[in-house]
């Protein structure tokens, strides 16, 4: 019997491309985020909101990942800042070489940070570096409590946790201390935000965040 | 449902070992897949299946062995395997821990069939 030893990470090819964004947005002093949840949580509403509450203070650019349409793309044009649309065609999250391809698309240079928005969905995006310097997980009050149980990969690889929709706790049957209590249970160094892309509630904290970590 | 592209990358680095494989060369590819690495193995083995159904690889075994989640804690220094999502010591109760394993999805192995059957 002939054996060969292979010994290797089975999605090397990604964490390579991965490795090589990460130099390029170092170089470019970006802080990079790539924003993770299920479908419909506020991913999108989220940088709508950042973006309207920090445009006096930093830019930002945003690279937007879908199964189908270019709809979050628009929404985040009109707003003034760059924006590129990756469509997946069916694929359920985004990899490296995508983000690279996409990054290459933006034509300015003129911003110090970069959301990634990936496809919605809590466990497919946990295994695929982008190259950012951090993942922040959402969560809305209307999926439930349980959700970190449920998705313990995308929490334990997450950096930040945010709890969106929370002023539709009164009507949804969801307690955001248990949510917060269940996320830190997988991942006890998350830092949690609670914010409304509605009504505002929580936005600046959030943003004052991403500003304190922006490298100028 | 990632699989099929985990499937595909298993293959690309198959080729790279066996480039120009004839059928019956291949007997088996060993990946080690962690209870943390969001895979469903029955599915993996299907996707490896249906790539592989048209090719000379048809047949080549996936042979898959999954690894449990261990977790080392910083405060007590034990090493414990955890089945449940709660990241916590089970012998301190500390919620410091590392992962030392469980987060894996590699190829450990290709195994080729003997030349004698090869030549049968």
């Amino acid at each position: 019997m002939s054996v060969i030893t292979v010994e290797r990470k089975v999605l090397e090819k990604n964490d390579a491309i991965a490795q090589q964004n990460r130099e390029v947005f170092k170089k470019k002093n970006l802080f990079t985020m790539n924003l993770v949840s299920s479908p419909g949580s506020g991913k999108t509403s989220l940088i709508e909101r950042t973006i309207h509450h920090t445009k006096n203070k930093f830019d930002i650019a945003v690279i937007e990942g879908d199964v189908q349409t270019s709809l979050d793309a628009e929404r985040v044009a009109a707003y003034g800042v760059p924006v590129v649309q990756i469509i997946t065609q069916g694929a359920c999250h985004l990899e490296a070489g995508l983000v690279r391809d996409a990054f290459g698309q933006i034509e300015t240079n003129n911003f110090e940070v970069l959301f990634i928005e990936n496809v919605g969905n809590l466990v497919c995006p946990a295994g695929y570096d982008l190259g950012e310097d951090l993942k922040v997980v959402i969560v809305s009050t209307t999926e439930g409590d349980d959700k970190p149980l449920k998705y313990p990969a995308m929490f334990r690889n997450a950096s930040a946790l945010i709890i969106n929709k929370i002023d539709l706790v009164p009507y949804v049957n969801c307690s955001t201390a248990l949510i917060e209590k269940n996320a830190l249970s997988i991942n006890p160094s998350l830092k949690i935000f609670k914010t409304s892309c509605t009504n505002d509630e929580g936005i600046a904290e959030w943003c004052g965040w991403i500003e304190s970590k922006i490298k100028r | 449902m990632h699989e099929l592209s985990v499937a595909q990358e298993i293959l690309g680095i198959v080729h790279q070992y066996v480039p120009d494989p004839k059928p019956n060369t291949v007997k088996s590819v060993k990946v080690s897949v962690g209870k943390l690495s969001n895979i469903l193995v029955d599915s993996l083995t299907f996707c490896f299946e249906a790539i592989t159904g048209d090719t000379p690889l048809n047949g080549t075994k996936l042979e898959i062995i999954e690894l449990p989640v261990k977790i080392q804690c910083s405060n007590c220094n034990k090493v414990s395997e955890i089945d449940d999502p709660v990241f916590a010591c089970p012998n301190c109760g500390d919620n410091k821990i590392n992962i030392i394993s469980g987060t894996e999805l590699k190829v450990d192995e290709i195994e080729l069939f003997d030349e004698i059957k090869e030549q049968q």
